[in-house]
């Protein structure tokens, strides 16, 4: 086809294209994700029985606003990374801030808790099913974000799958704060890191792969 | 430091010209959008003959390529946004898409093969010069000459070259900076 011709038939295709359609598909894609995480935590691991005395604690907020401030950066990411010529400027600061923020906590509270308590503050009751667990919880939301970003237009692949991948993982940790009980800030500073980087790493791995366009 | 002032101005206005008419366009209006394509699809063609030198008939298929990419995806153009920072992304990206796949279609050595085929070809007037830089490039070692044929010869980013070679950013630098101090000494050398 010549060029021209091919202009002339995508001119004749100029529809009104609708304001905040980008943030209007990563919306969709969060709300098909999230509730299907949320289900597969209450299917798989329930909510924690004690939730309404853990309500009164700090600590258990501290969970949830630390989960959703890294959701919150890796939806600024990913609204920026979709867009292409976009600056990523200091978007990472949304993400590495509260990361700091919590080591910072987890750093002083082993600091100042005695030898033979630190061990126990790290480990807390559920390390060894933690990490796995959000990692399992971020698959829905996995999907949706690639299926979302995907019809968008990415020109850093890699990057873009980690941080579609990093959101998901954001995500599902806070889903499966509703579950977890622990309440140390050196447990949320490893473990659920550990668990939100398996999705980065999975989405920057499969990103030139699975979000081509 | 004119032909720069000058090139500043034409650029600025063909932003602010396409911005306007892709404003236009996303707004429904065929007539003004059928324009901005048009002026795009001139843009890309300088764009990649620049980068494609040696291979025109790809040319033709990337700037179509750009321009279905363009309005599939004019949705994700956000109004405030420098408008020639969207496209060169878009038209970039496509670019790096087409040498990927050409790159994993055609392996490693055929590719090289190829692109050293450019001192292989007489092309009329600048032919002996180019058959001299030939023969001294060649006997530079692969990490050095590699980078300077795509960088220097044939205009690619250090980006697209890390990608080509498989090399990493910071040694595709490195072998430019070395291969051309070396390149310089050879040059004195041979006066």
């Amino acid at each position: 086809m010549k060029t021209d011709e091919l202009v002339a038939f995508l001119a004749a295709r100029a529809d009104p294209v609708p304001t905040h359609t980008v943030e209007r598909r990563i919306a969709i894609a969060l709300g098909l994700g999230l509730p299907l995480t949320a289900l597969l935590m209450l299917q798989t691991m329930g909510l924690r029985t004690d939730l309404v005395h853990a309500v009164a604690q700090w600590t258990f907020w501290m969970k949830l606003t630390f989960t959703a401030s890294l959701a919150l950066g890796g939806l600024v990411l990913i609204e920026k990374l979709s867009r292409p010529g976009v600056k990523v400027g200091f978007a990472w600061v949304a993400i590495a801030a509260p990361l700091l923020v919590v080591w910072f906590v987890a750093a002083i509270s082993l600091f100042t808790a005695g030898p033979e308590q630190r061990l126990g503050l790290v480990l807390g009751s559920s390390w060894s099913s933690c990490t796995f667990n959000i990692a399992m919880l971020s698959v829905p939301l996995f999907i949706s974000t690639f299926w979302c970003v995907k019809d968008l237009a990415p020109t850093r692949l890699t990057l873009t799958g980690a941080a579609a991948g990093f959101l998901s993982g954001a995500l599902g940790a806070l889903v499966y704060a509703l579950h977890c009980t622990e309440s140390a800030a050196a447990f949320l500073g490893i473990w659920y890191v550990l668990g939100m980087a398996i999705p980065t790493v999975i989405g920057a791995a499969l990103g030139t792969r699975l979000l081509r366009w | 430091m004119d032909r720069t002032t000058q090139r500043d101005v034409r650029f600025a206005e063909s932003e602010s010209r396409l911005h306007e008419l892709l404003i236009l366009g996303l707004a429904g209006d065929s007539k003004a959008y059928h324009v901005f394509l048009k002026a795009l699809s001139d843009h890309l063609r300088a764009y990649f003959r620049k980068r494609l030198s040696q291979r025109m008939d790809e040319v033709e298929d990337l700037v179509q390529e750009v321009l279905i990419a363009v309005h599939n995806q004019r949705h994700t153009y956000r109004m405030d946004q420098p408008f020639t920072a969207w496209v060169h992304a878009i038209a970039r990206y496509k670019f790096i898409d087409m040498l990927r796949s050409r790159f994993s279609r055609e392996g490693l050595t055929d590719l090289l093969d190829d692109e050293m085929e450019l001192f292989a070809v007489s092309d009329s007037d600048a032919a002996d010069a180019k058959r001299d830089l030939g023969k001294l490039l060649s006997t530079l070692p692969d990490k050095q000459r590699l980078p300077i044929v795509h960088l220097k010869v044939e205009g690619l980013s250090v980006v697209e070259t890390a990608k080509l070679t498989g090399m990493s950013e910071s040694a595709v630098k490195t072998g430019v900076h070395r291969g051309m101090k070396a390149l310089a000494a050879k040059i004195k050398g041979i006066k």
